[in-house]
């Protein structure tokens, strides 16, 4: 493999031809071999700076993009040695699995000889030795996104862009293939961008996670600095639920205007001891109990429990918030 | 049971429809295509096969449609791409409109619009008169034949592979493009192998319909014989039924011929990669 870069983004903006703003100015510094995660809901603008970084959208007037001490702002995407991976996968459906997997040595001039001798590697690599002769279409859709991730990687590409790589597979096999995924990246040990909309994708993929919302950036961290210390509720409540009471019972208990906290902070116990709450949902979910409670003047907010907890819907509890926290 | 009959029931009429006007009128036609022709010594089909006037006029149909469908989707292809990648520029609802108000002409009509264009009084002759001196005459040779061919070619063609191109996933370029293919390296690699099925389709209905092509031709009074015209000749002028019979076959069998030599080209070249 080759050296890893750092990817670096100097007020990078981007404003469509009907002037809508799809990214505010932004700075962004990627490190050598690490793998970042662009976090956030559709529309917030990760895409967009995902194609960036590749090329395939420029970014407006005045920003910058280098990779390591490449100025790479002007050059066309064919030129920049970028692996991507594209959502949905893009396979060429007129190649076979070899064929999409040595398009770009093709492109390059490789000898056929040793394409073929790369193509085997790569396929070996993503655990797909033995369909190099099979169509796209008779590829499942795990096997597809392995192709994909064989085609990127292929070329050697300086840096490895990955564009919701699971978003198209079922829950079981996604989480698979995250931790296949993750322990690739570890052995590539490239440079690489992954969009998601999944935190729990983001968290166990990114070394560190950048969470956007509407064109911003909002916090930039690793994985258990995001989750702990969130910058803004909105971070807070896309990475896990946040819960928030105020008013009233809230005040008079713990002396503040109001609590956010996550579900797994709240303790339920006989009423009696903290804030009288019922119950108005159970759901048994293998692991824990996930409950949805209601504060007298019909607040909602949900706790986690242990799998033998005992309360069922209409019981009346008192909430125990642990960590309480002033909003 | 009870499936295979209801199948029966929706099969008979098409069966009836397909024995009445289509295979009963064929196999009359090619039957009178065997017979003598008055006066002379062996079936239509012989003297069809064997005499330079009949050749000449089918080599005439294959060589000017195959011709006129190659150039339709030379032409065809780059304003399909265009068009297509292009959903909003000013004045494409116009341009569309214009290219495709022809559809809907009968072949005298375009005949007509040829002569007006490049006749012995037309747009061209009176332009070339002004700028050489020398008058440029097209309408009744072989290049006002397909320049007729190329006007009711182009519309149906342009509609097919504009719903083609619109069919090719962007996304399938994108990666070929950041794999590092060039536009060109795109457009042979990943585009034109999509568009197969359509270029082939669009070229068989191309070929088709310009091998039956009667109406310009008729209009445009050319010199050159093609197939439908001979046919309409022996039919009407020498009222000899079985010549025309057996070059109607002929004009069947070798419009088959090449689209079938067509198909099996496209299948191998979209398995070939």
């Amino acid at each position: 493999m080759t050296h890893p870069l750092t990817i670096r983004l100097d007020n990078c903006a981007k404003t469509w031809p009907d002037g809508t703003r799809a990214l505010a100015p932004l700075n962004l510094s990627i490190d050598a071999g690490e793998t970042l995660a662009l976090l956030g809901p559709s529309g917030c603008g990760k895409t967009t700076l995902l194609r960036m970084i590749c090329g395939l959208e420029s970014a407006d007037e005045g920003g910058r993009i280098r990779f390591g001490d490449d100025d790479v702002t002007q050059v066309a995407p064919e030129a920049r040695g970028v692996g991507v991976v594209f959502q949905g996968y893009a396979l060429f459906p007129n190649m076979n699995v070899a064929g999409n997997v040595g398009y770009g040595l093709k492109i390059r001039g490789v000898d056929a000889a040793s394409r073929r001798r790369r193509v085997a590697e790569m396929l070996e690599l993503v655990e797909l030795g033995a369909l190099a002769e099979r169509r796209i279409d008779q590829l499942s859709g795990g096997q597809r996104q392995r192709v994909a991730l064989a085609r990127a990687i292929a070329i050697e590409p300086r840096v490895l862009l990955l564009d919701e790589p699971l978003t198209a597979l079922d829950a079981r096999l996604r989480q698979q293939l995250r931790v296949d995924l993750a322990k690739l990246l570890k052995t590539l040990g490239i440079t690489c961008v992954i969009v998601t909309h999944d935190q729990e994708e983001a968290m166990m993929l990114g070394d560190r996670v950048a969470v956007m919302s509407a064109g911003r950036l909002e916090q930039l961290g690793a994985p258990e600095t995001l989750y702990r210390d969130p910058a803004s509720p909105f971070v807070a409540d896309f990475l896990g639920t946040l819960c928030r009471l105020e008013g009233g019972e809230v005040a008079t208990r713990h002396g503040v205007a109001a609590l956010t906290f996550r579900p797994h902070e709240v303790e339920l116990a006989p009423p009696g001891r903290g804030l009288p709450a019922r119950v108005q949902a159970r759901f048994f979910l293998g692991s824990h109990i996930r409950f949805e409670l209601t504060l007298a003047d019909g607040q909602r907010f949900t706790a986690l429990a242990a799998p033998d907890a005992i309360w069922q819907p209409g019981d009346t509890v008192s909430a125990l918030i642990e960590q309480a926290r002033v909003a | 049971m009870g499936r295979r009959r209801a199948w029966l029931v929706i099969a008979a009429p098409a069966v009836v429809l397909f024995l009445a006007f289509w295979l009963l009128p064929m196999a009359k036609l090619a039957g009178i295509g065997a017979a003598t022709p008055q006066g002379m010594d062996a079936s239509a089909y012989w003297l069809v096969v064997t005499q330079p006037r009949y050749w000449q006029s089918l080599i005439n149909t294959v060589a000017l449609s195959l011709g006129a469908t190659l150039a339709t989707l030379v032409i065809a292809l780059p304003v399909s791409r265009f068009l297509a990648r292009h959903p909003d520029f000013p004045g494409r609802r116009v341009l569309m409109s214009l290219l495709l108000f022809p559809l809907a002409f009968p072949g005298v009509v375009v005949g007509f619009l040829v002569i007006l264009a490049t006749g012995r009084q037309g747009v061209l002759n009176t332009l070339s008169k002004a700028l050489s001196g020398d008058p440029m005459v097209l309408a009744y040779g072989m290049a006002g034949l397909f320049i007729g061919y190329l006007y009711f070619l182009l519309p149906r063609t342009i509609g097919v592979l504009m719903t083609a191109v619109e069919g090719i996933d962007k996304h399938w370029l994108e990666a070929a493009q950041t794999l590092g293919a060039s536009p060109w390296r795109r457009f042979v690699d990943i585009e034109l192998p999509a568009l197969t099925g359509a270029l082939t389709a669009a070229g068989a209905m191309c070929f088709a319909t310009a091998m039956g092509a009667f109406g310009t031709v008729f209009t445009l009074g050319t010199r050159i014989d093609v197939l439908p015209i001979t046919i309409y000749d022996e039919f009407t002028n020498y009222a000899n039924l079985p010549v025309a019979a057996a070059l109607s076959v002929v004009l069947g069998l070798a419009t088959w011929a090449v689209l079938y030599v067509a198909n099996s080209l496209a299948a191998r070249t979209a398995r070939g990669n």
